[in-house]
């Protein structure tokens, strides 16, 4: 009975007194909030699917039906390629940032974040007109049968932007933390600059750079706006998956965009979970 | 998390020494290979917008707007964001104050789940409340038959307007009241302070300029929603086209100059919402650099 009513005190899981008042009410709040407006209407997509489809029509119409399959693949490998693009460059921004002091500094810092604020029908129809064959690049590249626009690397460029300040504001940080006397040991035991860079910046770098990395592949997953736009929307060619959704409800087929919105769902759930666990792994070495 | 208004030391300075640091030339062209990098991917696009909103001269930038549809869609948007961004501004605060200034199990499973809808593609986003709400979802019937329309019609652009920018306000301010502890808000209620003042007084001074980008960023995004807005808003010109919706559907109709005209006024609204944040990371460091001054005075005198 003691044990019972000690499990009832909320001493056993708010870990210190509570002096501030407010808690129950914010946490109410949250709560609340949370649960009418995102999981309730999350929860609803999967037992939506659950209670309409069996196994094998799940698997038959949201996985292997060929027009999916290759709207998935183009999904996940457009937002890798875009995702790998932004490592690099990321990188190399955040390095710049950090390390060379230059004119303009703080505009190009302020700039980073510009996809975070602009909205992705604005870059879709922007990048689209930049790239089309007529446009500013694109007339430069049709030439040598180059086609950007309507054509998957459009599809690339575009996600590359939205993706773009997550590398850069994961490194930044990381590298801003860096110890001067690491790479001052490392010079002075010989090192080259550029083994000083891989085997001592780089390993130190790394869980914040897979974190980013991570983080802008999940953004460009479920990007719909820029790509509307860009990909000229072939079916089985340049056809992204939440766009193939947006399709399937248009027919009024509920099933079959649910069922695809749940793949997609599951897929976002995994890429949070590993983002999770690279900032808890990251978090570790940090002082 | 990417995006939050980051405080830093200026490091490129202070670093010397001719062990740690490249070449003259290496530098230079790093600097330029990154350059060039923004350059192709923000500056020209942004560059572009603006070009071509003014490509036929003023006259036909402005008529862009005096168009029923244009002012039709501008006000939908004006009335999302004014519905949307207090919402979701008070249940931020609430959320990090639940979150910051208290200690109780589970905290990481609740900012997880706060950061559901960023990590959500939008058009689930719109299909989950078509769903919920559609003529054939399952409130559907029920809404029908009391004649209450929510999908293609203002309350589900509101609705699925408020899932997409939920997170944004919260993630600004947990770790900028986190990093401020309680100790402040406890003096404040020691000497006699209700819970209201304390919060008024004390709390809100303290994360007054990431409040703020919380919110200019919250309208931005909500202003700006295209994915799950096109999913629930029917495409109704004139009635439930949104002004990202509104350019859509000059862009696909050939009218360049005044889709680029209403995009626009967007792309300028993301310029504001960045020189807010600039100006936001500045006052922080500003107001970090005085008290550590205080407390330097302090320790001597």
């Amino acid at each position: 009975m003691r044990t019972f009513t000690r499990m009832l005190s909320p001493r056993l899981w708010v870990r210190t007194p509570r002096v501030l008042p407010g808690f129950g009410l914010s946490m109410g709040l949250t709560l609340l909030s949370m649960t009418l407006l995102v999981l309730i209407p999350l929860g609803g997509l999967i037992l939506f699917t659950a209670t309409r489809m069996t196994l094998v029509e799940f698997w038959e119409q949201a996985i292997v039906e060929p027009r999916v399959l290759a709207a998935y693949r183009l999904s996940f490998g457009a937002s890798f390629l875009a995702a790998l693009l932004n490592a690099v460059f990321g990188f190399l921004v955040a390095w710049v940032l950090v390390r060379y002091p230059f004119w303009g500094q703080r505009f190009v810092d302020a700039l980073v974040d510009l996809p975070f604020a602009l909205p992705t029908a604005v870059s879709g129809i922007a990048l689209t007109t930049l790239y089309a064959p007529t446009g500013w690049i694109g007339r430069w590249l049709a030439p040598w049968g180059l086609q950007i626009a309507y054509a998957w690397p459009g599809i690339v460029i575009a996600l590359t932007l939205i993706g773009l300040p997550f590398v850069v504001r994961m490194v930044q940080p990381a590298l801003e933390q860096l110890e001067e006397e690491l790479e001052e040991a490392a010079a002075s035991l010989g090192a080259t600059r550029w083994q000083t860079f891989y085997r001592v910046i780089l390993p130190t770098i790394l869980p914040s750079l897979l974190t980013g990395f991570t983080m802008a592949f999940a953004r460009a997953v479920g990007e719909f706006g820029s790509i509307y736009f860009i990909a000229g929307n072939m079916p089985y060619r340049t056809e992204i998956a939440p766009l193939l959704i947006l399709i399937r409800l248009e027919q009024f087929d509920y099933v079959g965009a649910t069922a695809i919105g749940v793949v997609m769902l599951l897929a976002a759930f995994a890429l949070l979970l590993i983002i999770n666990l690279l900032q808890w792994w990251s978090g570790r070495y940090r002082l | 998390m990417a995006g939050g208004i980051v405080f830093r030391a200026d490091t490129a300075c202070s670093r010397g020494g001719h062990a740690i640091t490249e070449s003259a030339w290496t530098r230079r062209f790093l600097i330029l290979a990154a350059l060039g990098f923004l350059m192709l991917f923000l500056i020209l696009p942004l560059l572009l917008v603006f070009v071509y909103a003014f490509g036929e001269g003023l006259g036909a930038y402005f008529r862009a707007f005096t168009e029923p549809d244009a002012r039709a869609a501008i006000t939908l948007t004006l009335i999302t964001a004014a519905i949307v961004v207090p919402v979701n501004t008070g249940i931020g605060i609430a959320a990090a104050w639940s979150i910051a200034k208290f200690d109780f199990r589970g905290k990481q499973i609740l900012i997880s789940l706060i950061d559901l809808p960023f990590a959500v593609s939008p058009v689930i986003a719109g299909l989950i409340f078509i769903l919920l709400f559609g003529a054939r979802g399952w409130f559907g019937p029920w809404l029908l038959e009391r004649d209450i329309r929510i999908i293609f019609a203002t309350p589900g652009i509101v609705i699925a307007t408020l899932f997409v920018t939920f997170p944004f306000v919260a993630r600004e301010l947990i770790p900028l009241m986190q990093a401020q502890g309680t100790e402040e808000e406890q003096s404040a209620l020691t000497l006699g302070a209700s819970g209201f003042q304390t919060f008024w007084r004390v709390t809100l001074p303290n994360i007054k300029w990431g409040l703020l980008y919380g919110i200019i960023l919250t309208n931005a995004r909500a202003m700006g929603e295209f994915g799950a807005v096109s999913v629930v808003s029917g495409h109704i010109r004139g009635q439930t086209n949104t002004m990202p919706l509104h350019i859509e559907v000059l862009y696909n109709d050939y009218q360049t100059t005044a889709s680029f005209a209403v995009a626009s006024l967007l792309a300028l609204l993301a310029v504001a919402t960045l020189a807010v944040k600039s100006l936001v990371e500045w006052k922080i460091s500003r107001d970090h650099a005085a008290a550590a001054r205080e407390a330097e005075q302090g320790r001597t005198g």
